[in-house]
């Protein structure tokens, strides 16, 4: 599935592989045109991504072929043990986490998971998690302090479900809870945005010492398309609305609302996932190995200073 | 003869000039009791009728609630930035110049220290009436700088929620409101002084699902809405309606994320009875 603005690539990319199969049963001599082709191609991708509007990478940040979090946990673990259930009503499988060995290191992952097709988009609830799911991301969080063990936790979701038992059963006292508590996790904390960052249920599982967002994600109070319905009373306004809400990396970055961006592979996360994956290993050891350094009580009150400190408000 | 005969003949009073009885003096409750204002008043903004809670803002519920109604404001000038040039149908700043302009309050929140039959506290009370309660950077800052007050003070927090979630217009800003606020009480719950929440209608988004659902009691007003999602994305998800009473306070309480539902007119009564056994 092609978004509209990766046609005009997809179109060149098929025409080069035209001719690579043409030059294969021929004697003609192609390779100036593969070249120049190659060229176009590459020069092509690079201004579409370099100048994609806001809106645009919300499109990206829920292509169909983008990455999810166990797609990123299997790229980058020698090992993983999934782990499951929140103790006291079942297993949540828009939410998961367990163990994994990351080149010898022991730690947690925990993420909202969405589906690839239909049955899997149902059984995964399209990442949106119930109470019961951010009640296991915490269980999950605290058996890695209990073992001394840091907590990686990649977001994607449109939103905690807003469904008749997940009020019944406290879907905003479940938030409210991991939101408080992750504030005093002991052990290093890195939040990764590796597709859509939706609200509370997004925050759930996003009380950081780092907060990190891929290069085409967003994360915001609210989604576009809700925006829109409620600001401007239609949805066509989304648009407007993406440009509004300032929800992307670069945008979260400036607003010192996020800790950093980590860049994609031209062309998005979902055209290379090892080259992506690499890229999230290199930013985790990186500020893992930075987060080591202080004792647990300095972060978590650095952890708390960084968020206490977020807003803007005038006549002090 | 007539009982009442026009002396003066031919009064024609200009429209301008005619007297109406002004707005607002007479309420009315969903089940249709009229209840006049006065009477309103002295009952703590609750039908004798039918025990229907009225909305009421910062103002009347400071007055219901601290001594005298005397306290000491805190914060009070504080107001909305607009870090993002937010414009919708209608430029931020523009919104909230208006909203202040209607409601005569500075943004959602208002925060005051006072004494409640002689118990010193502190006060944050939203106001539904601006932008619907919503929380921005303002809602969040005075929050946290209250509960810096009562860390400074030793005293005990309550705050009184009522919105409809966060402030669209401040984005990514809004959103961290929730964590910032949650982080502070944390640091409230460091030191052993009690933090009430009560919820009154309607409490949902952002707000549930941070301070409002953290305190060390939870309590609400009877009928109050309060929940995550509100009612009509629910059955929007859903396409089902919804159980009668879905989400009140009675609900909520029966599902166990309350402690206890207290009518307004005892609500004073109650929350000193508590803080009284925590001395």
């Amino acid at each position: 599935m092609l978004l509209e603005f990766e046609k005009p690539i997809a179109e060149l990319e098929a025409k080069l592989a035209d001719m690579k199969d043409l030059a294969a049963i021929s004697d003609v001599d192609v390779s100036e045109a593969v070249k120049s082709l190659e060229d176009k191609i590459k020069e092509l991708k690079q201004e579409t991504f370099s100048n994609l509007t806001r809106w645009q990478r919300v499109q990206l940040s829920r292509h169909a072929d983008r990455p999810y979090t166990l797609d990123y946990i299997n790229e980058l673990c020698d090992e993983f043990i999934e782990l499951h259930g929140d103790r006291n009503v079942r297993d949540d499988k828009a939410m998961i986490g367990g163990f994994g060995s990351v080149d010898g290191r022991t730690m947690m992952f925990v993420g909202q998971q969405k589906g690839r097709n239909t049955k899997q988009r149902q059984m995964r609830n399209f990442g949106m998690a119930n109470p019961e799911g951010y009640r296991k991301a915490l269980r999950l969080m605290r058996l890695a302090e209990k073992f001394k063990k840091p907590v990686v936790t990649f977001i994607d979701t449109p939103g905690a479900y807003p469904g008749l038992e997940a009020e019944e059963r406290g879907q905003g006292e479940a938030i409210a809870r991991n939101i408080q508590r992750m504030f005093r996790l002991k052990v290093p904390v890195i939040c990764i945005i590796i597709g859509e960052g939706a609200s509370g249920g997004a925050l759930g599982i996003a009380i950081g010492d780092r907060v990190l967002m891929l290069e085409n994600t967003w994360y915001s109070v609210i989604s576009p398309e809700s925006c829109s319905t409620i600001l401007w009373r239609s949805r066509d306004y989304k648009e407007q609305a993406a440009e509004a809400l300032k929800p992307t990396a670069t945008d979260m970055l400036k607003s010192k609302l996020i800790d950093g961006i980590i860049k994609e592979p031209v062309g998005g996360a979902h055209t290379d996932l090892v080259d992506m994956t690499r890229r999230i290993k290199r930013a985790i050891f990186r500020h893992l190995d930075d987060l080591e350094e202080l004792s647990a009580e300095d972060r978590v009150s650095e952890r708390i200073e960084k968020f206490t400190s977020m807003g803007v408000v005038s006549g002090e | 003869m007539a009982w009442f005969r026009r002396k003066d003949k031919g009064i024609q009073t200009p429209t301008e000039a005619k007297k109406e009885a002004p707005d607002g003096l007479w309420y009315k409750t969903p089940k249709g009791h009229p209840i006049h204002i006065r009477e309103l008043k002295n009952n703590c903004f609750v039908s004798p009728k039918d025990n229907y809670h009225f909305r009421i803002g910062s103002r009347e519920y400071f007055e219901i609630l601290f001594d005298d109604n005397k306290f000491r404001e805190l914060d009070k000038d504080l107001t909305s930035a607009d870090p993002l040039d937010f414009v919708d149908t209608k430029a931020y700043p523009d919104r909230i110049a208006s909203s202040q302009e209607k409601t005569k309050l500075k943004d959602a929140v208002r925060s005051a220290t006072g004494k409640m039959n002689d118990i010193p506290l502190v006060i944050c009370c939203m106001d539904f009436e601006f932008i619907g309660g919503s929380m921005g950077s303002v809602v969040g800052e005075k929050i946290s700088r209250a509960i810096d007050y009562c860390l400074k003070h030793k005293l005990p927090l309550l705050v009184i929620s009522k919105s409809g979630g966060a402030r669209m217009m401040e984005a990514g800003f809004s959103l961290m409101q929730m964590a910032k606020t949650s982080a502070k009480l944390t640091l409230l719950a460091d030191q052993g002084i009690p933090y009430i929440s009560l919820l009154t209608d309607p409490t949902t988004g952002g707000v549930t699902a941070s301070f409002a659902m953290l305190g060390d009691f939870n309590i609400a007003e009877p009928g109050a809405l309060i929940g995550f999602a509100g009612p009509r994305v629910i059955r929007e998800t859903i396409g089902k309606s919804l159980p009668k009473g879905f989400q009140s306070a009675e609900f909520v309480l029966d599902h166990g994320f309350l402690d206890f539902i207290v009518d307004r007119r005892e609500l004073k009564d109650r929350l000193t009875s508590l803080l009284q056994m925590l001395q």
